[in-house]
């Protein structure tokens, strides 16, 4: 079968948004510990962002800060599907990622206000989380601007003939740029393995898919460079998982890029700034609340008799002290020394 | 010691360092196959294979990004732009990516790599290919931009940019690719930050980069005739700038030209002027003058083209009038 013809395939994987939640597979399919762990994680970011949220109104977090409450189900179904080894480049709402990644979440507490002990040393802020160690390259704020650098590392990946991958996230927004289109043809014609990940949550801050991008149906995008194209349910934690482990290992097995469009939603604005109401009902934000990634899963879990409200309840618990720890190590993390300003512009200050 | 051309030094310290080092690898149009637009890569997709010598496609924003990605993984990249004039194309991943992958993560990442790329005016290439942009990249903390004037200094500053932890703008200049000059063989590195003396001279310092530093050489020729004795200094290095050699001069001579190619509002002379300014004031016994390119896009017809460019007689009206002549 030829690169074009698989091209049909995908459309297996389109899923119908009027379900609430797709049938994604026979929880029995997954080890009561898997299930939840993707649980917890997901109520950890869940968690995260709303104490990242009140520390901004309190200033004790500024500039632009993008929060990734209702995404994640996409966030945390596609980090999970990751190695250890292989990289990630996330866009400049990237909090989520980073703490699924693993990232000391202390470090990325105190990133976020601007201290010592931040990942980024309180150079990067919140659109910058940074952990190399664990391949986690970086969020970026321009849009699609990640998407040659995620090439570089794919391209590097096949220079040294090592096995690792690429996943290169972004939002919808970052396929209408350049960039993006120049990233995926090279990708696709030099077979890097590269897995694209689009986080369609139906807004280029205020502008909606339907007024930025011709086509719609983003998945379809990388189909002009040869790139198969699939999409999810990206408020269905397993739907995504399932998909994207898959996908993760095709890329490995093929070096090969895919794409893959995951729907969602942003229940707040764009950034702390925004309201997230000039643009869009009350309504639609109800509509796609009940649809809620992490509620929707705790229900799940419930049913399924994998854990027990008491279970939830303890883990709640637990993701809330996990926060107030993350909170307290930035609170006493000291503002980075001034007198080190001009640190880290050229590698060799470093 | 053997005299070769600009285009030989460059293609020299290449396959020096892709000799040495096997995470050295060149990339860009038209490198490979059809051996470089203007060769300076002739020779080595035969030598070292398709791996290592990329074509890409028209895709500057693409393949610069890639590099750039390429090297924060400790990969060493010299991404040729067929010229400069495409970098701006490429901008946002020089400018807003790869000068600030160190910096804005703490330090934590870097990005070894090197964009070459030739430009300058005088070919009849007209408004959108003739442009220099030296001062767009040396705006920029993060990134490195060097422009060397000949062949020695062609060498041995992209064997130091190759070798170096960062984003570095090498930029060279299409009508010295043909010119000749002697370069040591082998081992031979210029260090960044170290401008040249390419003449002594005592009554007027006479400060240039690139194909203006062989302007103002002839300037100084044509001058020494009349008793006026130039010293004709070659930043070499753009940023990071080597005030003190510029400053030391300066205090000896008491008088300052600065010539560049390109427009001459906001340009590499403003800042080398402003920094004599700030640190040789005193010393100055007349204004600095500055030679630049005429402001208008670069024109066709030949006179007209001509007419922009800063020639070597008038880098030498201008140390005249510096001297009050």
């Amino acid at each position: 079968m030829s690169r074009s013809d698989a091209h049909d395939k995908p459309a297996d994987q389109v899923t119908d948004m009027e379900l609430p939640v797709r049938d994604s597979g026979d929880l029995a399919n997954y080890g009561n510990d898997q299930l939840i762990d993707f649980y917890t994680s997901m109520l950890y970011v869940r968690r995260f962002e709303e104490r990242v949220a009140e520390m901004y109104l309190r200033a004790k977090i500024g500039g632009y800060c993008h929060l990734n409450i209702g995404e994640e189900a996409t966030v945390v179904g596609t980090l999970k599907a990751l190695r250890d080894e292989d990289y990630f480049f996330g866009s400049y709402r990237v909090h989520g990622s980073a703490i699924v990644r693993q990232l000391p979440h202390g470090t990325v507490m105190a990133e976020l206000f601007g201290k010592r002990d931040g990942c980024a040393k309180g150079r990067g802020g919140s659109m910058h989380l940074v952990d190399p160690e664990r391949r986690f390259m970086g969020g970026y704020g321009i849009v699609g601007g990640s998407i040659p650098l995620s090439t570089g590392v794919a391209f590097a990946i096949k220079y040294r003939g090592t096995d690792e991958i690429v996943m290169s996230t972004f939002g919808d927004g970052a396929t209408n740029i350049g960039a993006f289109h120049e990233g995926l043809n090279i990708a696709s014609l030099w077979k890097l393995p590269n897995l694209f990940i689009c986080t369609n949550n139906q807004y280029g801050m205020g502008t909606s898919v339907a007024r930025a991008s011709a086509v719609t149906e983003l998945w379809k995008k990388g189909v002009a460079y040869d790139i198969p194209g699939y999409k999810v349910n990206g408020m269905d934690v397993l739907a995504v998982y399932q998909l994207t482990k898959k996908l993760v290992e095709e890329v490995r097995r093929t070096s090969e890029p895919i794409f893959v469009e995951c729907v969602t939603y942003r229940y707040r604005g764009h950034s702390m700034a925004d309201a997230g109401k000039n643009y869009r009902t009350a309504d639609e934000i109800d509509e796609w609340r009940e649809r809620d990634p992490v509620e929707s899963f705790r229900l799940r879990l419930l049913e399924g008799e994998i854990f027990t409200q008491k279970d939830a309840d303890d883990i709640e618990e637990a993701v809330l002290a996990k926060v107030q720890t993350a909170v307290d190590f930035a609170e006493r993390s000291p503002y980075p020394d001034v007198a080190e300003l001009e640190k880290f512009v050229y590698a060799e200050d470093a | 010691m053997a005299e070769i051309t600009y285009r030989e030094a460059l293609r020299d310290a290449l396959i020096e360092e892709m000799d040495q080092d096997p995470d050295v690898f060149v990339m860009g149009e038209e490198v490979g196959v059809f051996q470089g637009a203007y060769k300076v890569t002739e020779g080595l997709l035969d030598r070292f294979g398709e791996k290592r010598v990329i074509d890409t496609p028209i895709a500057e924003e693409g393949f610069v990004g890639l590099g750039a990605g390429a090297a924060m993984t400790g990969l060493r990249p010299v991404v040729e732009l067929m010229t400069v004039n495409f970098g701006m194309v490429a901008m946002d991943q020089i400018a807003n990516h790869a000068a600030k992958i160190s910096y804005m993560f703490g330090g934590r990442l870097k990005c070894p790599m090197v964009i070459r790329a030739p430009g300058g005016g005088g070919q009849q290439l007209t408004a959108q290919h003739s442009h220099c942009l030296d001062v767009w990249f040396a705006y920029i903390p993060g990134l490195k931009v060097v422009a060397p004037s000949v062949p020695s200094d062609a060498k041995g500053l992209l064997k130091t940019a190759i070798r170096d932890d960062n984003p570095v703008m090498f930029l060279e200049h299409l009508a010295l690719y043909n010119t000749k000059g002697v370069v040591p063989e082998g081992e031979h590195t210029v260090p960044f930050g170290e401008a040249d003396i390419k003449r002594a001279g005592s009554d007027v310092t006479l400060i240039a980069h690139s194909r203006m530093v062989l302007y103002a050489l002839q300037a100084a020729a044509q001058l020494s005739e009349e008793d006026i004795s130039v010293e004709v200094i070659d930043l070499r290095s753009i940023r990071p700038l080597d005030a003190e050699t510029l400053v030391h001069s300066v205090q000896k001579t008491n008088r300052c030209v600065i010539a560049e190619e390109e427009h001459r509002s906001f340009g590499v002379n403003a800042e080398v002027a402003a920094t004599i300014y700030e640190e040789a004031f005193d010393y100055l016994d007349a204004p600095i003058e500055r030679v630049g390119g005429v402001e208008v896009p670069m024109p066709y017809s030949k006179p007209l083209e001509q007419a922009v460019i800063p020639s070597p007689e008038k880098i030498a009206d201008a140390v005249r009038a510096t001297l009050g002549h």
